[in-house]
């Protein structure tokens, strides 16, 4: 199934797992097939995509477009909604059929859900939310946030190829290499069981009352705000800067703000031409949704707080006494 | 229902860390707590605990230290706990942690299992798929609502961009817990009393054949990560930072008089 014409085995591939919804290709995958082109190189490996789906999925065409050895497609009518079991057991047919050194997947929640089991059942790690690669002694070392990003780690994973990762979404953002001409597209035989699971339809709560994504100013809040009582001075800051309001996950689970102010993956994602952020750690899950603000200013009292790598201007200091202080040269004429 | 809880015992959110001179791990001379979404995981079980009957057990991997974590689980309103206890247990990965847990549970047959969706220190995401993998049973990630259904349960999942899912699955079953699917308690006094009679089993990892040996992912350095922007440091009193950001803001025809 996976040899060429004259039946030499192929080299073992980069496969670049990609993820689509309402028929499009999600802008993640892209991120995956542009950092499977360039690991692909380090590993002197070719690289291929992978698309998993309903049989009548049709991005096949538009991902040749890449420069890829080839477009491998997993399609069958058990794929048609996502449940963990059917992907996990599509994919791992795939993976055995074609035995590629290196698997790259988003670190989406659908990733998440099932790439797990599928490295478990391969007897392999699932390194995940992965933001570089570098090869030593010719194995991949991998590099991934630690103590919600205050460190890096570099890890390697034991057993050797196939490796399994996930990569932070936001990291990989170059676009990938066109090719030449059409990478050819290629069925592989997926025959999964039908699922234990019965999914329902995706669905939105309530229409979404806030969009952050097109607010220009944004004033967000954490943790470090201590009580809701002081939503008040970051209240009063973003009238004074015209801002939104917008906060951490932590700030909307305590209530403080409503649910649709959250920035961060469980939110929004926003890119304002200013952010500043207030008593805001900067966790990893928080910077994938505002590291692309223009200009970035953070208050917080630690000095090693991970939103200061991402920021412009970072203030050590104690947000109760900045803020008023910031209020007060605010109101002076310029 | 009968219930099994996993909670994870990590550095305290405000504690000030620092690598090791080796640079393979932290200073472990810090306050821990137990990491936030396996508080609210704890808080869930405990709920479903009131509203349908059944019993809840916690569990921990890790060293003499974690069973902190426990006693406070009793004191919530847990019924039971178990430590799988070692030193180094804190440096097992996913994969080593599902094992330890899997392994400590025979023959129990619970219901439902729930972990945090992550931890707050390492953040893989994975112990409770794994542990559902290993266990042979379904599972579920990112749940913000649980109902209990015949023979199984039906369960509300966030996705991306903030849309749901309901998903309806046989128990016994693995669900991961998303932060604010509910209000945490605190531990009462009484609770606090009552804690000291319930039943903490403990198991040595070492026995169970758990170590560091079982990781299928070897750190092989942690390091400050380089900054992705050139950052101003502003230091100096309150008054100097507001002034300094004032004068940015206003550079950028931000502020009074706009």
């Amino acid at each position: 199934m996976t040899s060429d014409e004259n039946n030499a085995p192929q080299q073992g591939a980069v496969l670049a797992v990609v993820e689509h919804s309402d028929g499009k290709l999600t802008r993640a995958s892209l991120e995956v097939i542009a950092a499977a082109q360039k690991w692909a190189e380090a590993l002197q490996a070719p690289a291929e995509a992978v698309l998993v789906g309903a049989p009548d999925v049709e991005l096949g065409a538009e991902l040749s477009r890449y420069q890829l050895r080839a477009v491998l497609q997993g399609r069958h009518e058990a794929l048609r909604s996502y449940a963990y079991d059917v992907y996990t057991q599509a994919l791992q047919q795939l993976i055995t059929a074609t035995q590629p050194v290196l698997v790259l997947f988003p670190h989406s929640y659908r990733t998440r859900d099932f790439a797990p089991r599928l490295a478990t059942r391969a007897g392999r790690a699932l390194i995940s939310d992965v933001i570089a690669m570098r090869v030593e002694q010719g194995k991949p070392v991998f590099t991934r946030p630690i103590f919600q990003g205050k460190f890096a780690a570099d890890v390697a994973a034991t057993g050797g190829a196939p490796y399994f990762v996930s990569l932070q979404i936001g990291a990989f953002q170059e676009p990938p290499r066109l090719g030449e001409q059409p990478a050819p597209v290629r069925d592989v035989a997926v025959d999964p069981e039908p699922s234990r699971i019965k999914s329902e339809a995706p669905f939105h709560e309530a229409q979404q009352t806030v969009d952050l994504a097109q607010a220009a100013r944004i004033v967000a809040v954490g943790r470090g705000l201590k009580e809701a009582k002081y939503m008040e001075l970051a209240q009063q800051l973003a009238s004074v800067l015209h801002a939104e309001l917008g906060a951490s996950r932590p700030v909307c689970d305590s209530g403080w703000l409503p649910m649709d102010r959250q920035i961060g993956s469980s939110g929004q994602t926003v890119s304002p031409k200013l952010y500043v952020a207030l008593g805001i750690s900067g966790a990893i899950q928080h910077l994938v949704g505002m590291k692309s603000a223009r200009t970035i200013i953070a208050i917080n009292k630690d000095p090693e707080a991970p939103i200061f790598e991402v920021a412009d201007y970072g203030v050590v200091g104690n947000l109760f006494e900045v803020v008023p202080a910031l209020l007060e040269e605010l109101k002076k004429p310029s | 229902m009968k219930l099994l809880v996993c909670l994870k015992q990590v550095p305290a959110k405000d504690a000030p860390l620092k690598l090791n001179s080796a640079g393979s791990w932290i200073v472990e001379d810090v306050s821990y707590e137990v990491s936030e979404p396996d508080a609210y995981a704890l808080e869930e079980a405990l709920r479903q605990k009131e509203a349908h009957g059944g019993e809840v057990t916690v569990i921990t991997v890790g060293p003499q230290r974690a069973a902190q974590v426990l006693r406070e689980a009793l004191a919530k309103g847990a019924d039971k706990a178990i430590h799988v206890e070692g030193d180094g247990t804190q440096l097992l990965d996913s994969f080593a942690t599902a094992e330890a847990i899997t392994r400590a549970i025979p023959g129990q047959h619970f219901d439902l299992i729930l972990t945090g969706l992550q931890s707050d220190d390492s953040g893989a995401a994975q112990v409770g798929v794994i542990l559902a993998e290993l266990m042979g049973i379904p599972h579920a990630t990112i749940i913000m609502q649980i109902e209990p259904v015949p023979g199984g349960v039906r369960v509300k999942r966030e996705l991306e961009g903030g849309a749901f899912q309901y998903l309806e699955m046989p128990t016994p079953a693995v669900l991961t817990i998303q932060s604010g699917i509910n209000k945490l308690r605190y531990a009462t006094l009484m609770g606090i009393k009552q804690a000291k009679s319930k039943p903490l089993s403990k198991i040595n990892a070492e026995t169970d054949g758990i170590s560091v040996e079982l990781n299928r992912l070897v750190i092989e350095r942690l390091y400050v990560p380089g900054a992705q922007k050139k950052t101003e440091r502003i230091t100096g009193t309150a008054k100097d930072a507001a002034a300094r950001i004032a004068s940015v803001l206003k550079a950028q025809g931000i502020g009074a008089g706009e």
